[in-house]
């Protein structure tokens, strides 16, 4: 029963923010707490460090962008096809991907994230360097106009608590259980009649398309899609986020995104502006240290041993 | 077909090389339906190898396996659990971030054909509950079915293990040294625990320790330098001068 009342409490200031807080700024920050809670889903209860999440996220901002714009395809359908391209995508790099572990996975990604890239930047239809500009932010449900900033953030607000669901449910599901026994003894799960790879597979699959859902629903918060989302230091992030905010918890990487997009936008102003990748570098490291169950995964480990 | 040759594991010069060194060679091993077989040799005799060959987590270099006379020789590890061959580890292998009821749940759950369901709840398990804490009841676990795995005892997670392999209603069980690391209470708990899910059962083990050979096993394989050097009950076995010299070294 706590822990509805907190997700009340939750809902109530997400419900609440905008009326304080600049929209624009926690619709940012929503796109990235589904994006680090999508990757979460893969490196957290699946074990497996992705470094490509990036062509997830940038591949659906530059599709539903283009299908948004070129198309002109409604909002909720331009969104719903850039996330579906990433779940193609996914299956596509994933096949290759899974049936190596380790340093290995992670590379195959990376490699694979990297070759996605260069097709951004080299297709006319993503604008190369100048990014995909000026995507109609259109209407929702064909009546609410998007374009006002307060309305838009109820939109986005919508489709990531969506998101955050989806992964609860599938992190609490049947499917949830054999991946967890996975991640715990891969050899045991596979001694027990389960063909891994496919659960591998489709945890990844699922990640991917969600990680591409935050991506798009990005592409039309700024109106823009660009190489900043594909680029490796993407991936990059994301991981940081997943690492501090606690790794395979729920709520983790939503505040490890919280807090990392928070000090870019208050440091991107401040004395410290070039420093920020320092900054979030000496972040990871003390977290990587000192913390390594992360902010949420620590909390957690504080009230099981109080109470 | 007489009981006495009712077969249901067979091998026929079963061999495994690795890159120019022979593991295995042309062992050929014929487990009798319902009785416990050991697999036994000194270290380095290619007990595990074998073992690998049989539950497929290796592939063999040449040589068939037929389980009740079906070739299983390119089966995959998943397949042949699900024809109802299951394996242990020699360490421990359960799911230590998930309870006791869970691990032996995750065995149950295969069968409900949900287990790709990620938008289904995880209550929809629940119906399991009862049959996964009847099987930690069995091996004496009934007080555990909510702990962490990870924080268990290890002769318990070994009683795990076995419940865990029980979920799945085995016709064959091959148990990796079962008793390997456990103090006296537990080797005894263990030996037990064997002889009771035996019944209706075949059992194949890989075992060191020579007293729980004795108390249990049928039928004795003794492997040399990945060859089987001699088989028969343990009392034949164990008075064969071969053996005593495999362990012992030649006498002087």
């Amino acid at each position: 029963m706590n822990k509805f009342l907190g997700y009340l409490i939750v809902l109530a200031i997400s419900l609440a923010a905008p009326l304080f807080i600049y929209p624009v700024f926690l619709m940012k920050l929503l796109c990235f707490a589904l994006f680090a809670s999508a990757f979460n889903l893969i490196l957290g209860y699946g074990g497996l460090l992705s470094f490509g999440h990036a062509a997830f996220f940038g591949g659906a901002a530059y599709i539903s962008g283009h299908a948004l714009k070129v198309w002109g395809l409604p909002t909720e359908l331009g969104i719903l096809v850039g996330a579906l391209s990433a779940g193609v995508l996914g299956l596509a790099i994933g096949t290759l991907a899974i049936r190596r572990q380790g340093i290995y996975f992670a590379m195959i990604t990376l490699a694979m994230a990297q070759m996605a890239y260069f097709v951004f930047i080299s297709s006319p239809f993503t604008g190369g360097e100048n990014g995909l500009q000026g995507v109609p932010r259109g209407m929702a449900l064909g009546m609410i106009d998007l374009t006002n900033d307060r309305s838009m953030y109820y939109f986005v607000l919508a489709i990531c608590l969506a998101g955050f669901l989806l992964i609860a449910r599938a992190v609490h599901s049947p499917f949830g259980q054999v991946l967890s026994a996975i991640r715990d003894n891969e050899d045991r799960a596979r001694s027990l009649g389960y063909d891994i790879e496919r659960y591998k597979l489709l945890a990844f699959v699922l990640s991917a398309t969600l990680a591409g859902l935050a991506g798009a629903t990005k592409t039309v918060v700024f109106q823009l899609a660009s190489l900043t989302d594909a680029h490796w230091h993407m991936s990059g992030e994301v991981v940081l986020m997943t690492l501090l905010g606690g790794l395979g918890t729920i709520a983790g990487p939503a505040v490890g995104a919280g807090i990392i997009v928070t000090l870019q936008n208050y440091l991107a102003s401040g004395p410290l502006a070039a420093w920020v990748p320092v900054v979030l570098g000496v972040i990871f490291v003390a977290c990587v240290l000192s913390f390594r169950r992360g902010v949420v995964g620590e909390l957690r480990e504080f009230l099981r041993r109080s109470f | 077909m007489s009981k006495s040759d009712d077969f249901i594991l067979e091998t026929r010069g079963l061999t495994k090389e690795f890159k120019g060194f022979t593991a295995v060679s042309e062992v050929d091993l014929r487990i009798r339906r319902h009785t416990i077989h050991a697999l036994i040799g000194p270290n380095g005799a290619g007990k595990t190898t074998v073992f690998n060959l049989l539950t497929k987590f290796l592939i063999p270099t040449r040589g068939s396996i037929a389980f009740n006379g079906r070739d299983i020789t390119n089966a995959k590890p998943a397949e042949i659990s699900r024809m109802g061959v299951v394996r242990s580890f020699q360490i421990s292998a359960v799911f230590p971030h998930m309870t006791a009821r869970e691990n032996v749940r995750v065995a149950l759950q295969r069968k409900l054909g949900t287990s790709f369901h990620f938008w289904r709840s995880e209550k929809t398990l629940h119906k399991l509950n009862d049959r996964a804490d009847e099987l930690l009841g069995m091996v004496g676990l009934e007080r555990f079915c909510d702990a962490m795995v990870g924080d268990l005892p290890y002769g318990r997670k070994r009683a795990l293990e076995i419940a865990t392999t029980l979920a799945l209603e085995p016709e064959m069980m091959l148990l990796d040294e079962p008793t390997q690391g456990m103090g006296r209470e537990d080797v005894e708990l263990i030996t037990q625990l064997i002889r009771k899910v035996s019944k209706n059962r075949t059992i194949l083990m890989v075992e060191h320790n020579l007293g729980v050979v004795s108390t249990l096993c049928d039928q004795i394989t003794v492997l040399q330098r990945g060859a089987v050097l001699t088989e028969g009950t343990y009392a034949e076995v164990s008075a064969d001068p071969r053996v005593k010299e495999a362990y012992m070294g030649k006498a002087a």
